[in-house]
């Protein structure tokens, strides 16, 4: 029976807490009496006959027939699919992505369908090199569709291949590629690594054209995201969920396969990772410290390329298909049963081990604006109900924060940390002042289309992922950080975790409360 | 009194070369330069006047000299031995406070008839420098016979004055030669998008003079790429609207441009570049940035350069020299020293005697956070 969350109270006893810091880790002794670290529960026990699950979703879905009943001669099937943004690390061969498709492909031989397509719902997403889109569908369904034209990427700026389908009341539009809005059935294949994911989002964001993105992707928007990770208190959800009434009302017919993760997250030689500390035996601090020595004399780009290679167990605790809203209500009550950890109260500083990746930077570099995003958008709505950290507290993070960014697939981030962040940090005033200049740009346009660049807007948007993050912190420091490249982000650098504190005594005195936000493992703090 | 000589002497002149490569400035202590007394020279004619330096800066020029990094072209333009330093502000024998244009033109040279150039008032391209009564020198501070401003005595020829305002200082005054070259400089440009590149003395003042005659609202953007902090605070005080980093130039041309980018080439681009380095890499980058049909123009004194020039072909881009000013170019540089205070870029000032620290500030200035280095006679007791 794997154990629950936990929430331990640090005190003199209480050993260093591990810490990640880009490419290589910390340990980090939180001060006694007022210091707390969250643990998330332990795995889930996995599901052992994963295609067997798979194919009982199939034939029996949630408030809707069984797939092969859907399906028929001469009809147009399109199968999206999440893209390598998650899971994260990687997922072992064979992907559940493959695995679903796989299966859904042989319903549909089995009834005669040969119109099918598979689309990467990639949204503003970088496009996949091939050895991603095999990874995650396996040769089998590649080399079949591929050369054929039928297994491609969507592209949102594609104007002949999008089709509006219709505007909420608010006046957001939905419009999403031509193919799946022509289509007799869309299947697709989600794979929910957090509570964030899934639902009417995928189709709404991973086939939906920036205009129709541009209407939750926005800084007012993210602002009154209070989580991301809390779909009924999400501005950003609502918005989508509207959309997927859209959809439901005036689009295509939807068949949702969602399926969850437990957290077993990283390969055998990395399981001190999701080990408690104080639970570490001499073989865990022995690999921790041998790890950690050989990392800190491995150039970064080495590293990087090490830990980019890592393959997750990432192991399969359910899946679920049929209509889009009854399947994500038992996706998330899945996804809260591996993540969800009770929470008392709030404290005065939040702290976050900011790792080498985000779903942004798969086999990439973690640039600077992805720690903004990593950390305020992403770690610090690990939340329901409120933050961990008070309004106006203190969040510290620890990441190199290099000035280093992937060329071929962040060149916009390039300019916008040049150009943009030399001018303003502050989300509106940079969407009013500068997103139109990025998001029309030829050059990434071109890049996007044709390369393997993230869409010109997308620093964009991963700057408003934190907005509420930033509204919220009364100040934000990174350990460890290049400190020009920290002070361009609007953040402060410090050297170390005590001189962070002493920086935080400013906005939180001498005895501030402390959260540490244990990363690695996705866990959802409940707070009371 | 003393002065600072520079002799033909190829050993020595080897010797800077190699000091020079492993650290810049480094010429100044094992090559043909060396301080030694100064007796003051004979007047080469009847309106020539004796000066007595107060300031006199170093400039590129007179560094790539040190180094022994200046090209072989001047060789027969200047005449050994010479004191060198051309930017100066000195003393008549009368007391006027004076600015030296130090181009020797035909009139200085005592030719009559003028050459064409001259006689089209462009005395910076006379074609007659190497000739006249003087030794060979195309500038004051190249030449054998009339002295430099790196030392307690010189001689000018009355045309070569220019009177330095009262409220004027000083350091403010010895700033008008190079300002005066970046004012000319500045004729080039008609409000079109500008890049500058480099920010050292020359960058700066070029970016300067653009600015006194630029109407901002009805211009293009102005960018200067600058290396050092200090340079890019400077640029960002005299009317850049972008300052970057060399490196970054490219990608903001191209956001400003929304060009699309070919190999290493931007499609398009800006068409004024103001190359104020000169270097292989900054001409590089320059054609990098032009626009198909724009212009480069050279400012910063180039030595050999390597380029690959197929881009400038296929573009139809033009690489156009900027050398020196003309008496109205002296004219306005004076009221753009007044108006941008330029006096203060006169980082610091050494006497003749600490010639090789003056020599190594100012081949490390920016690295320094310096930008203009001078040497300061008034104390030399003439």
């Amino acid at each position: 029976m794997p154990r629950p969350g936990f929430v331990l109270e640090v005190d003199r006893s209480t050993p260093p807490i591990m810490f990640w810091r880009g490419e290589n880790f910390s340990l980090e002794k939180l001060p006694a009496g007022r210091s707390r670290v969250i643990y998330p529960p332990e795995p889930l026990e996995a599901i052992e006959d994963i295609d067997g699950a798979i194919r009982d979703a199939l034939l029996n879905p949630h408030e809707q027939d069984p797939l092969p009943a859907q399906l028929f001669p001469g009809m147009k099937l399109t199968i999206a699919f999440d893209d390598v943004s998650l899971p994260l690390p990687k997922m072992r061969s064979p992907d559940n992505r493959q695995r679903i498709v796989e299966a859904v492909l042989d319903l549909a031989a089995e009834a005669g369908v040969d119109d099918v397509h598979i689309i990467a719902a990639l949204g503003l997403h970088r496009r996949m090199h091939e050895y991603e889109l095999r990874h995650a569908l396996g040769d089998r369904v590649y080399d079949a569709f591929h050369p054929r034209g039928t297994l491609y990427q969507h592209d949102a700026e594609d104007r002949d291949n999008l089709t509006v389908i219709g505007s909420t009341p608010e006046g957001e539009v939905l419009e999403i590629s031509k193919r799946a809005a022509d289509s007799d059935l869309i299947v697709y294949v989600n794979i929910n690594s957090v509570a964030m994911d899934g639902g009417w989002k995928s189709i709404t964001t991973g086939l939906a054209s920036y205009h129709s993105l541009s209407f939750h992707h926005n800084p007012e928007t993210l602002q009154h995201t209070k989580s991301l990770m809390d779909r009924h208190k999400s501005e950003l959800h609502k918005s989508v969920w509207r959309l997927g009434a859209v959809m439901r009302d005036h689009g295509p017919k939807v068949f949702q396969i969602e399926s969850t993760l437990n957290t077993d997250m990283f390969p055998s030689p990395f399981d001190f990772l999701s080990k408690r500390e104080w639970e570490w035996k001499a073989k865990d601090r022995a690999t921790f410290l041998a790890t950690t020595k050989s990392l800190s004399r491995t150039p970064t780009r080495l590293a990087r390329k090490i830990f980019h290679s890592i393959e997750g167990p990432h192991q399969m605790t359910s899946v679920q298909a049929g209509d889009t809203e009854a399947v994500h209500k038992i996706t998330l009550e899945w996804v809260h049963k591996q993540q969800l950890v009770e929470v008392h109260g709030q404290t005065d500083i939040l702290t976050l081990g900011i790792p080498y990746v985000c779903p942004y930077n798969p086999d990439g570099i973690m640039n600077p604006v992805l720690v903004m995003c990593m950390g305020l958008g992403y770690l610090f709505n690990m939340y329901r109900n409120k933050p961990l950290v008070r309004e106006g507290g203190v969040i510290i993070m620890t990441h190199p924060t290099y000035r280093e960014f992937h060329p071929v697939h962040h060149p916009s981030y390039i300019d916008f940390f040049e150009q943009v962040l030399a001018d303003t940090t502050d989300p509106a005033t940079m969407s009013r002042k500068w997103e139109k200049q990025y998001a029309e740009d030829e050059w990434y346009r071109h890049l996007y289309r044709t390369g393997n660049a993230y869409h010109g807007v997308h620093p964009f948007y991963a700057w408003y992922w934190g907005a509420h993050g930033l509204q919220h912190a009364g100040k934000v420091i990174i350990v460890g950080g290049d400190p020009p490249t920290v002070r361009r982000l609007g953040f402060t650098p410090a050297s170390t975790m005590d001189d962070a504190f002493e920086i935080a005594s400013d906005v939180v005195g001498r005895t501030p409360t402390i959260s540490h936000l244990h990363v690695p493992s996705l866990l959802v703090a409940d707070v009371q | 009194m003393s002065r600072l000589t520079f002799d033909r002497k190829p050993a020595k002149f080897a010797a800077a070369r190699l000091a020079g490569a492993l650290a810049p400035g480094r010429g100044a202590a094992v090559g043909p330069l060396k301080l030694e007394g100064n007796e003051p020279l004979p007047l080469p004619g009847p309106d020539w006047l004796r000066l007595t330096p107060r300031l006199s800066g170093i400039c590129g020029s007179d560094l790539a000299m040190i180094d022994g990094t200046a090209t072989a072209y001047f060789d027969p333009l200047v005449s050994y031995p010479f004191v060198p330093g051309h930017e100066v502000v000195a003393m008549t024998e009368r007391g006027r406070r004076v600015a030296l244009i130090p181009v020797l033109s035909c009139l200085v040279r005592g030719i009559n008839p003028v050459c064409g150039q001259c006689a089209a008032r462009r005395t910076n391209l006379c074609e007659r420098v190497a000739f006249g009564h003087l030794e060979p020198g195309l500038q004051s501070g190249f030449c054998a016979d009339t002295g430099g401003g790196w030392s307690t005595w010189m001689v000018a020829h009355t045309s070569q004055l220019v009177d330095v305002p009262d409220d004027l200082s000083d350091e403010a005054a010895v700033m008008i030669e190079p300002t005066a070259c970046a004012a000319h400089a500045a004729l080039r440009y008609e409000g079109h998008e500008t890049v500058i590149i480099g920010a050292g003395t020359v960058g700066l003042l070029t970016l300067a003079a653009i600015t006194a005659t630029r109407d901002k609202d009805r211009s293009g953007p102005l960018i200067v790429a600058a290396r050092y902090v200090e340079q890019r605070r400077l640029a960002k005080e005299l009317g850049a609207d972008i300052v970057c980093a060399p490196d970054e130039l490219p990608r903001w041309v191209r956001s400003a441009t929304k060009a699309m980018v070919v190999g290493d080439q931007l499609t398009s681009g800006f068409r004024h570049v103001v190359d104020c380095v000169g270097s292989t890499d900054s001409l590089k980058q320059a054609l990098r940035v032009v626009a198909p049909g724009g212009e480069v123009l050279l400012v910063g004194m180039p030595g050999n350069v390597s380029l690959e020039l197929t881009s400038l072909w296929h573009r139809e881009a033009a690489i156009r020299g900027c050398y020196a000013y003309t008496r109205n170019d002296f004219m306005a540089a004076i009221e753009i020293v007044r108006r941008f205070d330029l006096g203060r870029l006169v980082s610091a000032t050494y006497p003749l005697d600490d010639y090789k620290d003056a020599i190594s500030h100012a081949a490390s200035a920016g690295r320094r956070g310096a930008v203009k280095i001078a040497f300061d006679m008034r104390e030399s007791g003439v």
